[in-house]
């Protein structure tokens, strides 16, 4: 036919599980996230928070890049997440391990809780609820101010050392290792997740949800796992916040949270788990540079970025660099006959 | 011969519209049934109540005995009763392979496993392999369902049911929109299906109804107009009437 087979047809396991193998780039890129502790010593806090927004990121890719559900109101579990793991601390449980977990749990409930309000609808619909869920967690911890501190924020969180051993210090070592370690392992699940059986069927039922039930799978009960997967990872990065931070604000909660995370995905990229993480770090780098230039204007700049991204598309930049060395050797080359085929 | 798919007095109202009116069928098994009607006759509805997308007014549905009339899309399937659609509804940005896959995970109940890579299911990727070799895709099995052409995805649209491994297939339309010179390849796969496998073929194509089907029931109306083997339909001055009168295809 019309078609010339890519790949060697002879072993469908193979070709099922080329998907799930590791790549160089992949392997490089984290050995060069964890190369950052040597090379960057003056930069960990600034990559402490990009490891944390990444982990966030890749939440948000759980659910939006592998079972297409739009949020924007992704901050309620983050937001969950660090005011349990900020309120253990203060209240005398300072191990941070048992903080991640226990954040990880009450993010968990939360979000088991509201996957069955986006079960259903359309995209605005969930924009609307998840904003909505988002907006009510919010006025809940500003109105609760004798548990959460209101809006002057929880104080007095102290940390004890991470696995007893490593107090966090002034210069984001300990954090940059402990966000990062996390970000990896959590990673780790994610990527077998997406891999799996199961993640197969959250793509087809993002894919087309009237042929995915018609093949049998109950698309409602695969919703709601990886909502609460999702949620679970949020509420990890909101924990890692608070306890690197030490300190909780309603900030955790607040829209523009939300809205930063779909733009970091959206900036790195939806549906291929690294999305978040190279768009945590274009974002925070970007950040970080232009406010030091601009500080009260960054945001433009940022704006500016995000609509070339969505309009342009990220394949043609990508491209960018093929299409330009095509371009020059085509120029060099003028005088040589070749099928002229941009 | 047992009884696989019957409808009882299954109705459905959309508002003042009757779209499918006191619908009485009986699908025998290993049966070849056809179902033809002129546009409007309530033939989507008709599958749509069937596979369980849209609940009847009135009326239920057993399948090998059973009352199924109140179950989930997903439920049925399991169920053993699986579809095809009158426009391809694929899934893109999978491979051939995987959307065959995903099926036969759904099938055997390892649609939920999440901690093992697709894969590492020896017998899924074999099993899906087989059933792309049947439908001449086995050559295409990397390649996502995207760039297909179009001939190709109204093939992959019917392995993807016969992946489910059903007992009752509803075959909607299966050459719609298939060239001329790639029909055969259609209707050969759909003549060479399993004979176990009962079959309701929803179809304008008079063609297609004579050669294949050996039952046809006649739908006018939301109603069951005529039923009856082939022969006599084919006869039936009744039908024609219908046929010519809507200025259909005859």
């Amino acid at each position: 036919m019309v078609l010339t087979p890519r790949t060697k047809p002879s072993d469908p396991a193979r070709l099922l599980s080329a998907p799930a193998r590791w790549t160089l780039p992949e392997l490089a890129l984290w050995v060069a996230a964890a190369a950052c502790f040597w090379v960057f010593p003056s930069k960990l806090l600034l990559l402490n928070e990009v490891a944390i927004l990444a982990l966030f990121a890749l939440s948000l890719d759980l659910i939006l890049g592998y079972a297409g559900i739009v949020s924007l109101g992704h901050a309620a579990f983050f937001g969950v997440g660090a005011y349990a793991a900020g309120l253990l601390a203060k209240h005398g449980m300072a191990d941070p391990l048992v903080g991640l977990a226990v954040a990880a749990a009450a993010a968990g409930v939360v979000g088991f809780l509201s996957s069955f309000l986006v079960l259903r609808g359309s995209d605005l619909t969930r924009l609307m609820v998840t904003l909505g869920i988002a907006l009510l967690l919010f006025e809940l911890a500003n109105r609760l101010d004798w548990i959460t501190g209101g809006a002057d924020g929880l104080q007095g969180i102290t940390m004890g050392p991470l696995l007893g051993l490593f107090e966090f210090d002034l210069y984001g070592r300990t954090a940059f290792v402990y966000s990062t370690t996390v970000l990896f392992a959590l990673f780790l699940v994610a990527r077998r997740v997406v891999h799996s059986p199961f993640g197969l069927s959250l793509r087809a039922v993002k894919g087309n949800l009237l042929r995915a039930r018609a093949v049998g799978i109950s698309s409602s009960t695969r919703i709601v796992a990886i909502y609460t997967l999702a949620a679970v990872y949020a509420g990890i990065a909101g924990a890692l916040t608070a306890q690197t931070s030490q300190f909780v604000s309603l900030d955790v909660f607040d829209f523009h949270r939300s809205a930063d995370v779909m733009l970091v995905l959206v900036l790195g990229g939806t549906g291929y788990l690294y999305g978040g993480i190279i768009g945590a770090l274009i974002f925070r780098l970007m950040q970080d540079w232009l406010a030091g230039i601009t500080p009260q204007y960054w945001q433009f700049w940022i704006g500016l970025v995000l609509v070339l991204v969505v309009l342009v598309g990220r394949e043609r930049i990508e491209g960018l660099p093929r299409s330009l060395m095509a371009l020059l050797r085509r120029l060099i080359g003028r005088t040589a006959a070749e099928g002229a085929r941009p | 011969m047992s009884i696989v798919l019957e409808t009882r007095g299954l109705t459905k109202r959309f508002g003042g519209l009757i779209a499918t009116n006191d619908v009485s069928l009986s699908v025998e098994k290993g049966a070849r049934h056809a179902l033809i009607g002129p546009n409007g006759a309530g033939k989507t509805t008709l599958i749509n109540l069937l596979t369980g997308v849209i609940q009847p007014s009135a009326g239920s549905i057993r399948l090998e005995g059973e009352d199924i009339t109140g179950l989930s899309q997903n439920a049925r399937v399991r169920r053993g009763l699986a579809r095809t659609f009158q426009i391809n509804q694929l899934f893109p940005e999978l491979t051939v392979l995987e959307t065959v896959a995903l099926a036969v995970s759904e099938r055997v109940g390892a649609g939920t496993a999440w901690w093992r890579s697709t894969g590492s299911h020896r017998a899924i990727a074999e099993e899906a392999a087989a059933i792309l070799d049947q439908f001449n895709l086995g050559d295409v099995m990397g390649e996502r369902t995207a760039v297909l052409p179009y001939g190709r995805q109204r093939l992959l649209e019917i392995a993807l049911a016969i992946a489910c491994r059903p007992r009752v297939l509803l075959l909607d339309e299966p050459a719609a929109g298939v060239p001329e010179e790639e029909r055969h390849e259609i209707l050969a796969i759909v003549a060479g299906l399993p004979a176990d496998v009962t079959v309701l073929l929803i179809e304008h194509d008079m063609d297609l109804v004579f050669s294949f089907a050996d039952r046809i029931s006649v739908l006018v109306g939301g109603a069951v107009f005529v039923e009856g083997p082939v022969d006599a339909i084919a006869r039936d001055p009744r039908v024609r009437e219908v046929y010519l009168g809507e200025g259909d295809h005859g």
